[in-house]
């Protein structure tokens, strides 16, 4: 609680990028020069502990500048910010894309994820261990890491490189070849040390001197929108979707038909329709379209939208926020990541629409950090929307006044959890509350939030343009309106597939060609990592919410992961399982423990273990995770290999008969 | 280096032969203790006998304590070291309302506008207070603080203004005359409730915010501001500590802050006060006790015949109608053989009061000296008659009143180690030795004697209290619970329930006594860290990852233009006296202030350096403004040990 700082100086250029993000500072007191004035008078107490949600993007710009975060640099964070030092530093280790340790500038993210390693991301770890010696490495020119998940599942397997400096960059390899991995992990020179380091973006104005004479485009984003010299360039966000340009489509209908960075071009294609016939609506209006719509959310949970807004909107305490849950990291989805880059204007402008439901007049749009292009084309569409009254002051003319702040994550899967976000965008750690209180009554600061995913938002457009009865005719009746899936593995086109509600997963694979010739499906994952598996004899499962709860599994997110016959299933699992263990917050006890607990046992049953033994301790660890979990990483932590056991029958005595579907 | 100093717990009297303690029973030590009293009262008569009582022990303690002077004796010479820290407070806040005691609670704390921190960094050394401000803070109140370091409480704070050593009153002044000239003086409250306002105008109007930087070194602009916020905030407190009370001129700093409520309105109202914030557990119930030597229980004026005769009644002895002495007083008498025989309980003079060498002498000056207390303190060590005594706060049954006035219950949950005797029965054994036939009563017994006598306790029965865990006074009636501040009254339409109005305090400027100078050119102020408290008899025995020894606070441009390391030895050195200890460099600090505490006598003897220049209304000490020197010490004398 007392602010104990630390006796360590910040290098000039660690103090350049925090005050690039918080503004020079204002006396000897929060980081600045010592000044006679200093010795007689200080001001902070609440203008500085407001500023604390601030804390997350001035870590960033120290580990975006010099690629980790020194003692110095931390202790002039919290001394600009009046947050102790050690919470600061709790704040900082909880996220994986942070280093307290000096490292190299480039950081080379391989996803060894379950998608990524059915498509033999193993090799490419090996590759990269001989090459640059073991994960995490402070020495040498580049360091890696195994990743979770990126977000590329349909090129899998998929690498990031990140590289720190004045102005930070990165690149993909998807599919990752070894060649684009050497690439990827070959250092370039320190770039020349005058200049660039003011202006940018990091999701908040910046207030650093010296913008005006910079060489930067008119819309600066947080990564430079070249990449790394020598990688390829990253291919076309419609390339991620087969069939684009399909006239079926609604939700993906401008993947691919438009320049993600204009503005022009989105409302050539039926932009900002939407937001005008909101406006046009009244508050009240939207939020009865969407609930006639009967739109249910896209992350996971499918709770009615339109209650979740009324519920926000009729809420006496004010001021009321909106927060866009983008930071998509269940192990194989990248549906969010898709629109983000393919079509960011789409959602900024549903963003606006849900601000202008629900009494709101700043959204957050937390965007996972492992997605730099998303990032940048999100950026560049807020700067441009501001220029043309689509956010600020008086919307469209409206008088309605909405903007929206930017907040990169930084690699903590929890933080995609309804409540954990908020406390990673207030600058605390990503840990979930207890509910209640809601995130309707008490969300973000404390205040009524409504917490939309990415693809639940763009949905609006459509019900807004069709009229919600219109939409809710779209699909079944218990699941409405198009759906988006995330379809990965061993099928001939893996990809993002928009088809409306009642498809069953024979249709969504054949869409994508089905398989190729000699293999045949083992397994499918559904919804993720939390989801579960099915058996490939379950094809005629339909994909809606209730049709996937009558076959007792789970659409999840959206993720069709199909295994096929060559996949290792108990390697998979322990994948799963390394996940969760890496992922948990440790708040709680059932998940702390529970996760190592099915980590090891995993682990040996995949070195020659006794199933039967072992899947009775998982069994029992599982049911507390579930129980007792405060949020749903641990109550879903065993919803995996709970379903490879009793449905795969994974661990059957050989010779077993096969098992009929267990509901 | 070990900086603790634990001391064992005594378990066996001890009483002085040939010049040393030596171990006696309990019987040959309270007859010894019976006997010196006994002789002195007869030889001098009972004005020559003094007793210090323990602000941490129970009101049925300090009950007894005063009642053991005032009847057993027959004198009005009872005290404690609330003299030393808030006998100012009270003195000031009587003067003004009536009755000293802070006049918020708690929860208003948690419910206010603004709140001032003036001369008091609670964070440290009232952490309890502390978590209500950050209740308060969290809720959305501002937080000002006054004070010359920038504490670990300022850097909480919203504004911080850092004012030289002693400039309280002009900075006072200051801010009243710009709340005046700014039109925000709350004039129905002034006019209605108030006495002396043109006076006090005048007394303002020279301290202009120019006049008041070029005193007190805190930038105009600051003045104005939280002469501003106060004036503006619809609730506010006013908080203090002893930056305000350890001066020679305590009551009138008080007074001056006391003025700013008058004439904003911010007392009487829910959410609104003046509260100094106490520093012992019962340094509140000590006073209310009549452990003081000009009140009786419940505040009540001992030049009044009236109150007497209830009181005479119940005791069956006439109390004599005149103050008695203070415990500054008492000291100085004992210089002048007024004062022959001294009991104290539970108290450590020797190193709690100024200038160490005078205290010692004063105390060896005297004909018989008992000491009742748990452990072989430095002034225990100088005593005759040594008595082993509980731990009031676990080993008996009572009540504590805490700083917003709440009466609670404390239970006994220990026996005192064998050997060892509660203290109302040690007082009572020696009431029988000297002639009165104390039973001895139970704690319940004795505190329905302080209900029968003190009219603002007498709805607070054992049950009640327990029953609301803990009542504040005042408490008339077991009926009713009275509201939780003070002095609503002043706010009445008819004059006949507002009362007294409350007169303006007409105080001037008067700086530190111990000037400045070329050879003392360091302001030395004094005070506590976190995890130690005052003398160390209680704290030093526990261990604590944060302790780091007595240390002189220098600024980092003191330290260079010095030439000296964090951590390195210097010799600090006042006008009475000199010391050595190791430097740490603090950015709270500016240059010519520098800063000790008091908790590690054994390593480093601070009350060497200070000055016994008292307020000569409560007769506090100003521990907060020494002039020092500080030299670099050669190789060689770096072991920190005190110089005589």
């Amino acid at each position: 609680m007392d602010l104990r700082f630390l006796d360590e100086t910040p290098t000039d250029t660690e103090r350049e990028a925090v005050d690039s993000v918080l503004g020079p500072p204002e006396s000897g007191w929060d980081g600045g020069t010592r000044l006679d004035t200093d010795l007689r008078y200080a001001r902070g107490g609440h203008t500085a502990r407001d500023r604390r949600d601030l804390l997350l993007p001035a870590l960033h710009a120290v580990n975006d500048r010099v690629g980790w975060i020194s003692p110095g640099a931390l202790d002039h964070v919290c001394r600009r910010l009046t947050v102790p030092p050690a919470e600061a530093y709790a704040v900082a280790s909880f996220y994986a894309m942070f280093a307290l340790q000096e490292r190299p500038r480039r950081v080379v993210h391989l996803c060894t994820d379950i998608a990524c390693a059915a498509k033999g991301s193993g090799p490419l770890r090996d590759r990269l261990a001989e090459r640059h010696g073991p994960p995490g490495g402070h020495d040498g020119d580049v360091t890696w890491h195994e990743s979770p998940c990126l977000g590329m599942c349909e090129r899998a397997p998929a690498a990031l490189a990140i590289e720190a400096g004045p102005r930070p960059r990165s690149a993909v390899a998807a599919p990752a070849t070894p060649g684009a991995i050497d690439t990827l992990a070959a250092a370039s020179p320190e770039p020349a040390a005058n200049g660039h380091s003011n202006g940018r973006a990091n999701g908040v104005p910046a207030h650093g001197p010296g913008t005006a004479d910079r060489d930067l485009p008119a819309a600066p984003t947080t990564f430079d929108d070249v990449p790394l010299p020598g990688t390829d360039p990253e291919p076309a966000p419609a390339d991620a979707v087969p069939d684009a340009g399909s006239p079926d489509h609604v939700l993906l209908r401008r993947i691919g038909r438009v320049d993600p960075l204009s503005l022009d071009d989105y409302r050539a294609e039926g932009g900002y329709l939407a937001l005008r016939e909101a406006l046009r609506l009244g508050p009240a209006g939207v939020i009865r379209e969407v609930s006639d719509s009967g739109l249910v959310g896209r992350g996971g949970a499918a709770f009615p939208t339109g209650r979740k807004w009324q519920a926000t909107a009729s809420q006496p305490d004010g001021p009321h926020y909106l927060v866009c849950n983008a930071d998509e990291s269940e192990p194989g989805t990248f549906k969010d990541r898709v629109i983000m880059e393919g079509d960011p204007f789409s959602l900024i402008e549903a963003m606006t629409i849900a601000g202008y439901a629900i009494g709101a007049h700043t959204g957050y749009l937390y965007i996972r950090g492992e997605y730099p292009r998303a990032l940048r084309h999100l950026e560049n569409a807020i700067t441009v929307a501001r220029e043309r009254d689509l956010l600020g002051d008086d919307v469209l003319g409206s008088g309605f006044s909405f903007d929206i702040e930017i907040r990169r994550g930084a690699g903590a899967y929890i933080c995609g959890e309804e409540t954990a976000i908020f406390g990673s965008i207030e600058g605390e750690r990503g840990e979930p509350r207890t509910k209640p209180p809601f995130p309707v009554e008490k969300g973000l600061f404390g205040k009524p939030t409504a917490v939309n995913n990415v693809e639940t938002l763009v949905n609006v457009l459509p019900i807004l343009l069709m009229g919600g009865p219109a939409y809710a005719a779209v699909g079944t009746e218990g699941s409405t309106g198009p759906k988006l899936f995330c379809l990965s593995g061993g099928v001939r086109r893996p990809g993002l597939y928009e088809l409306p509600f009642g498809a069953t997963l024979r249709d969504l694979i054949e869409a994508a060609g089905g398989m190729p010739e000699g293999r045949s499906i083992q397994a499918v994952l559904l919804g993720g990592a939390a989801g579960a598996f099915v058996r490939g004899d379950e094809l005629d499962i339909p994909l809606t919410f209730e049709g996937a709860r009558a076959a007792g599994t789970t659409l999840g997110s959206g993720v069709v992961l199909v295994l096929d016959d060559t996949a290792d299933l108990v390697a998979t699992l322990v994948r799963v399982a390394a996940f969760f263990r890496d992922e948990s917050c440790g708040q709680c006890v059932p998940c702390r423990v529970g996760t190592v607990r099915q980590e090891e046992s995993l682990l040996r049953i995949s070195r020659g273990g006794d199933p039967a033994s072992e899947v009775a301790l998982l069994r029992e660890v599982g049911q507390a995770m579930r129980d007792a979990s405060i949020c749903g990483l641990g109550q879903t932590a065993w919803n995996a290999v709970e379903s490879a056991v009793d449905r795969l029958g994974l661990f059957d005595a050989p010779g077993a008969p096969a098992r009929e579907r267990t509901p | 280096m070990d900086f603790s100093a634990p001391y064992d717990r005594l378990t066996r009297p001890l009483v002085r032969d040939g010049g040393e303690l030596r171990p006696a029973s309990w019987e040959e030590a309270l007859d010894r203790a019976a006997a010196g009293f006994r002789r002195g009262v007869q030889e001098h008569g009972p004005d020559s006998f003094g007793m210090l009582s323990c602000a941490r022990a129970t009101n049925e303690m300090n009950f007894m304590a005063q009642k053991f002077t005032r009847v057993v004796i027959g004198t009005n010479n009872v005290d404690s070291c609330n003299r030393t820290c808030h006998a100012p407070s009270v003195a000031g806040l009587s003067a003004a309302f009536g009755s000293g005691g802070g006049t918020s609670s708690y929860a208003e704390v948690e419910d206010t506008d603004l709140i001032v921190i003036w001369g008091g960094n609670p964070r440290f050394a009232h952490p309890i207070f502390f978590q209500h401000v950050l209740k308060g803070v969290r809720n959305g109140a501002r937080l000002f603080v006054v004070d010359p370091r920038r504490t670990s409480t300022a850097e909480w704070a919203d504004r911080w203004l850092g004012l030289n050593v002693g400039t309280d009153i002009p900075l006072a002044h200051a801010i009243a005359r710009e709340i005046l000239h700014a039109g925000l003086a709350n004039e129905t409250f002034v006019q209605r409730a108030t006495s002396g306002f043109e006076e006090y105008r005048a007394l303002v109007e020279p301290w202009t915010l120019s006049a008041a930087e070029a005193e007190t070194g805190v930038p105009a602009e600051a003045i104005r501001e939280l002469a501003h916020a106060y004036a503006r905030a619809e609730r506010a407190q006013m908080c203090w500590t002893l930056g305000i009370t350890e001066h020679h001129n305590a009551t009138d700093n008080v007074r001056a802050l006391i003025n700013l409520a008058l004439l904003t309105g911010h007392v009487g109202r829910y959410g609104s006060g003046l509260n100094p914030l106490r520093g012992q557990n019962n340094v509140q119930g000590g006073g209310d006790m009549g452990a003081i030597p000009d009140r009786l229980a419940g505040f009540q004026d001992i030049l009044d015949a009236r109150v007497r005769s209830r009181f005479e009644d119940v005791w069956g002895r006439p109390i004599q109608g005149a103050k008695g002495k203070t415990l500054t007083q008492m000291f100085e008498a004992m210089e002048e053989s007024e004062i022959r025989t001294l009991y104290v309980i539970g108290e450590n003079p020797v190193q709690s009061e100024p200038e160490t060498h005078k205290t010692t002498s004063r105390l060896r000056s005297l004909d018989h000296l008992v000491v009742q207390d748990i452990f072989l303190t430095r002034t225990a060590e100088l005593a005759d008659v040594v008595l082993p005594a509980s731990a009031s706060w676990c080993e008996s049954d009572g009540t504590f009143t805490n700083s917003e006035r709440r009466v609670q219950l404390v239970r006994k949950a220990l026996d005192p180690p064998e050997g060892a005797r509660d203290d109302i029965e040690i007082m009572c054994d020696l009431a029988t030795r000297l002639g009165h036939d104390w039973e001895r009563p139970a704690a319940e017994d004795i505190w329905n004697e302080v209900r029968s006598l003190s009219p603002m306790h007498r709805g607070m029965s054992y049950a009640r209290l327990e029953e609301h865990q803990g009542i504040q006074w005042p408490c008339f009636s077991e009926d009713e619970l009275e509201p939780s501040f003070l002095h609503r009254r002043l706010w009445a339409q008819d004059p006949a329930e507002r009362g007294e109005p409350a007169p303006f305090g007409i105080v001037g400027h008067s700086p530190p006594v111990d000037l400045l100078d070329e050879d003392f050119p360091f302001r030395l102020t004094t005070g506590r860290r976190l995890d130690d408290y005052n003398t160390g008899v209680q704290t030093g025995g526990f261990s604590s990852p944060l302790r780091r020894g007595e240390l002189l606070d220098l600024s980092p441009e003191d330290a260079d233009k010095l030439g000296v390391a964090d951590g390195e030895v210097v010799r600090v050195s006042s006008r009475r006296g000199s010391v050595l200890v190791p430097v740490s460099i603090s950015d709270a600090m500016r240059p010519g202030l520098v800063f000790m505490t008091f908790h590690f006598p054994h390593q480093v003897d601070t009350q060497l350096l200070t000055i016994d220049a008292t307020d000569p209304i409560a007769g506090t000490a100003e521990y907060k403004a020494a002039a020092v020197s500080i030299e670099r010490v050669t190789e060689g004398a770096e072991e920190p040990v005190s110089v005589r």
